[in-house]
């Protein structure tokens, strides 16, 4: 047996994304994927002879604005195709697409691996009609679900530039917040919304030579996780079997279609690439073609907003948040334009970021709400930073107030005062606390003074005395301060 | 006018492709049929193209698009009434075997 010497993965995606409309791309059935079955239908999509489609305005509008976000020249011209095949699930026997004149190509797009920056090329975008669903539970017989049937997608493909799986990974999850910024879909994974077929290979480099596994296309993935293991398990079983059989020459295997088997994590054979459909794509005549006037251009791109990556890494250099925070923040796009009014309110940068993380939107997820959502304005979330930063209360006490604020409308600084949560910066009445905690607790005094193994934890306690005595007014550094004074003491 | 005669492999191709289960005499008959159809249309070929936009649509017409709003959908009895076959509202066709669609 030969051993590959060096192997570099060639990864490249096709991703079909549900846009999100209300009605269908050419009718106007309702986009109600879990509506009882055939009850989202019409002649349109139905197929019947003599009807015609017309084209859904927003799904258009929708495309050419991701089309945009992915970096793409959108088409002044472009047109509708039919590409044919015959299967239950898409009644006309074929499916309009776009074939020659994609909306959106050439495109790039940017994403972060653990903090690192990458970019992959995008060949082109465009609109196309899902199918329904076949459902082959039943034996003897397939039964059919036309609901689907019509709905807008946008296809996406993408140069092979991705080089692991991790990489694959890091930009399926960066696509589903862009379209989720975007506001062009709601790419619910487990709605399949989101469909992702990985096209992998791999070059590798043996006694000089370069060898090139045949590409395998792995045909449509549900989830991320899945993405990953598909193309991890495709690797290695690329390079097995030329391991096996080295002396084939380029070009003499061929490409081939595989499925992903998640029970028994395995991409399975399905067909070679020669057996491929002849789609006979043509022209759509039923349909007219798409101008799109600088006017019409000017207006969507004005509905553009920052991509998720760049304003992940806008929160980490300008904020100071760390490349976790800014993630969490960055996830949901009104939670980000939330922080982003607490920052030009005057918030301090970085306490309103932990603050935000660790308390606004632990409250939201306890309440499984987003923090929009709890009814507390960017002001007041600002003013408490600003309250947390300046000392005027400690951080327990902050989060007291946070509290109260969720019940109550009032501003945290008067809050604060009725609730007696201002921070005591007053030495003497801090010292008092210090003596009190000092003599009701001898043995935590002693241990803390000349038992080096439990210094630590003894000085810890006294600290949380004082705390309490002071009904979590002290100021914690003050109270640190004056503990460690009074322990020189005799 | 220039003659292709689609050979009789071509139309059993084009029939699997249309899903049609056509009988080698129906396959011979319009192999002749068929070649006849494409050296009626090849006489296109005699017309220099090669300054002429590709023509996408008959029409002069553009941008005929609607808005976003749901009309009302056919009952799912209605959807079915001209289905061979159907199942608790589903449409039943023969068990499909390639379970790939595009």
């Amino acid at each position: 047996m030969t051993v590959a010497t060096k192997v570099r993965p060639i990864i490249g995606l096709e991703i079909h994304v549900q846009l999100r409309t209300r009605t269908k791309l050419f009718c106007g059935c309702e986009v109600q994927t879990d509506a009882p079955p055939n009850s989202r239908v019409c002649g349109i999509c139905l197929g019947h002879p003599g009807t015609l489609p017309v084209m859904n305005r927003v799904a258009l509008e929708s495309a050419a604005l991701a089309g945009m976000a992915l970096g793409c020249e959108i088409a002044r011209f472009t047109k509708w195709d039919r590409k044919s095949y015959y299967y239950p699930d898409l009644p006309k026997n074929y499916q309009i697409s776009q074939y020659d004149i994609p909306l959106a190509a050439g495109g790039t797009f940017e994403f972060d691996v653990d903090g690192s920056p990458r970019e992959i090329r995008i060949r082109r975008a465009h609109l196309e009609e899902d199918a329904g669903k076949n459902i082959h539970d039943t034996p003897g017989c397939t039964l059919v679900d036309l609901n689907r049937t019509g709905t807008p997608l946008l296809e996406i493909v993408t140069e092979p530039d991705l080089a692991s799986a991790d990489d694959t990974y890091a930009f399926c999850v960066e696509l589903q917040r862009l379209v989720r910024h975007l506001g062009v879909s709601e790419a619910d994974m487990q709605k399949g919304h989101m469909r992702f077929e990985p096209n992998v290979n791999v070059a590798i480099e043996h006694n000089g030579r370069e060898y090139r596994t045949p590409i395998a296309e792995v045909k449509n993935i549900n989830s991320f996780k899945f993405v990953r293991q598909a193309i991890s398990y495709e690797i290695e079983r690329q390079v097995a079997v030329w391991e096996e059989n080295n002396d084939y020459v380029i070009g003499k295997a061929s490409n081939e279609n595989r499925g992903w088997d998640a029970d028994r994590g395995v991409t399975e054979f399905q067909r070679g690439k020669e057996a491929a459909h002849d789609y006979r794509y043509f022209p759509d005549p039923d349909l007219l073609p798409v101008q799109l006037s600088d006017e019409t251009l000017g207006s969507i791109r004005a509905q553009l907003v920052e991509r998720p990556v760049q304003r992940r890494r806008r929160f980490a250099s300008e904020y100071g948040l760390s490349m976790k925070d800014a993630e969490t923040i960055v996830e949901h796009r009104p939670t980000a334009d939330l922080f982003d009014e607490v920052i030009k309110l005057g918030g301090p940068a970085e306490i309103a970021g932990k603050q935000f993380v660790n308390v606004w939107l632990k409250h939201a997820n306890d309440r499984g709400v987003a923090v929009t959502e709890l009814g507390v304005e960017a002001a007041r979330i600002a003013e408490l930073a600003k309250m947390t930063a300046e000392g005027t209360v400690n951080k327990t006490a902050a989060n007291q107030l946070a509290d109260a604020m969720l019940t109550r409308s009032n501003c945290p600084s008067a809050l604060a005062k009725e609730l007696g949560l201002v921070q005591v910066q007053d030495a003497d009445a801090t010292a008092r606390w210090v003596d009190e905690a000092f003599a009701a607790n001898q043995q935590a005094v002693s241990d803390a003074r000349t038992n080096p193994k439990k210094m630590q934890a003894a000085i810890g306690f006294l600290r949380g005395q004082v705390m309490k005595l002071s009904g979590g007014k002290a100021d914690p550094k003050l109270v640190g301060k004056l503990i460690e004074e009074r322990l020189q003491q005799p | 006018m220039t003659t292709r005669n689609l050979d009789i492999e071509t139309v059993r191709h084009v029939a699997h492709l249309a899903r049609l289960r056509i009988s080698d005499e129906e396959a011979a008959l319009y192999a002749a049929q068929l070649s006849k159809i494409v050296a009626y249309v090849d006489q296109l070929n005699e017309v220099d193209t090669s300054n002429v936009e590709p023509t996408a649509h008959p029409l002069p017409l553009m941008n005929v698009w609607r808005e976003d709003n749901p009309t009302p959908s056919w009952t799912p009895q209605q959807a079915l009434q001209n289905a061979p076959q159907s199942q608790n509202n589903f449409f039943r066709v023969p068990k499909v075997l390639d379970q790939e669609s595009p």
